[in-house]
């Protein structure tokens, strides 16, 4: 059987979501693309710069992609409402990741905000993808409410501390019939895929690929890891035990038998 | 007249309609989102529209994020 990730009306291979910030060319972009397998990627809206014209990031994405437009920059849920309706009307289909943030130091999500933004736009069609901090109850109101799918962090966004939250993300793996997608602080390879082994549906990172030395390599490695521990999550990863547990058989040793002929 | 571009006061000074007034920013019409007065704006409008005096205009395009 295939193992494929259904989200709204798409199937997807890749369990790799990937954003396009913080690049330091967007030209970079179609070979990250290529390099992690991913099917998924984030873009964000903005106010055009009269004074210092910069290239559209759309220019790099290749068609087929699916295109995840993100609310950043919305304090309220007004304003992500705004913004998501914006994305749709520029062509980006109807898939929208909500983003609803007032904090500027940690940059955590506004669960509040956004159950009410979630409610408006999944009323509206929209396939809502929401960042939360990773609160069951939230979450849960986000399932009522229709979202598609939700999206905890694990550490703060952009600060590749990996998944700080883990006993928190467990739960909400254990308990939410939706997608879980841990988005927002993974640092490392072995971070995605300890939340993939862990059982999450996916992983959607950006700094982690953005700022490595080589983003091309390290995007490769985060598609083998997100795959790598999807594979071990199904395959049902064995019990920790206290103890050592011999893996060759404590009988027929040679040195017992070479004891036993010599009395 | 004055209109409000992205949070800007900017001068027009002739009649002119939407699209003519994108245009005189040199901007790639392809690819941006325009919402006048909060209404986003359908591109086949773009040029039914006549600018009037105190209009606020948000020109948006797609950035990389996460």
């Amino acid at each position: 059987m295939v193992d494929q990730l259904v989200i709204g009306d798409r199937s997807l291979q890749s369990r790799l979501f990937i954003g396009t910030g913080k690049y330091s060319a967007d030209t970079l972009i179609p070979e990250i693309i290529k390099k992690s397998g991913s099917e998924v990627i984030t873009v964000a809206l903005r106010r055009i710069d009269f004074n210092s014209p910069t290239g559209n990031v759309m220019d790099h994405i290749p068609s087929g992609m699916q295109l995840l437009p993100n609310t950043s920059g919305a304090r309220n849920a007004q304003e992500a409402i705004r913004i998501a309706r914006l994305a749709k009307a520029a062509g980006c289909g109807n898939w929208i990741k909500i983003e609803v943030i007032s904090d500027n130091k940690y940059l955590l999500p506004d669960g509040y905000e956004t159950i009410k933004v979630t409610e408006v736009l999944a009323g509206e069609g929209f396939v809502v993808l929401p960042y939360i901090s990773p609160d069951l109850m939230v979450a849960k109101q986000l399932v009522e409410v229709g979202a598609a799918a939700v999206m905890p962090l694990g550490a703060p966004i952009g600060s590749n501390r990996g998944l700080k939250t883990k006993e928190l993300l467990k739960i909400l793996i254990e308990e939410i019939a939706l997608p879980v997608i841990v988005d927002a602080g993974i640092g490392k390879p072995s971070d995605a895929c300890e939340a993939m082994e862990m059982g999450a549906a996916a992983c959607l990172l950006n700094t982690a690929i953005a700022s490595a030395n080589q983003p091309e390599l390290m995007a490769e490695a985060f598609g083998m890891a997100v795959a790598a521990g999807r594979k071990a999550y199904l395959a049902g990863l064995g019990r920790s035990e206290k103890y050592a547990s011999s893996s060759s058989p404590l009988t027929g040793f040679l040195h017992s038998s070479i004891a036993e002929e010599t009395i | 007249m004055e209109v409000v571009l992205n949070g800007t006061v900017a001068n027009v000074d002739q009649e002119m309609n939407l699209w003519e007034f994108l245009l005189s920013k040199e901007l790639n019409l392809e690819t941006i989102i325009v919402e006048l007065n909060e209404v986003i704006v359908k591109k086949q409008e773009w040029k039914t529209i006549i600018l009037q005096d105190k209009d606020r205009l948000e020109v948006l395009k797609f950035v990389g994020g996460g």
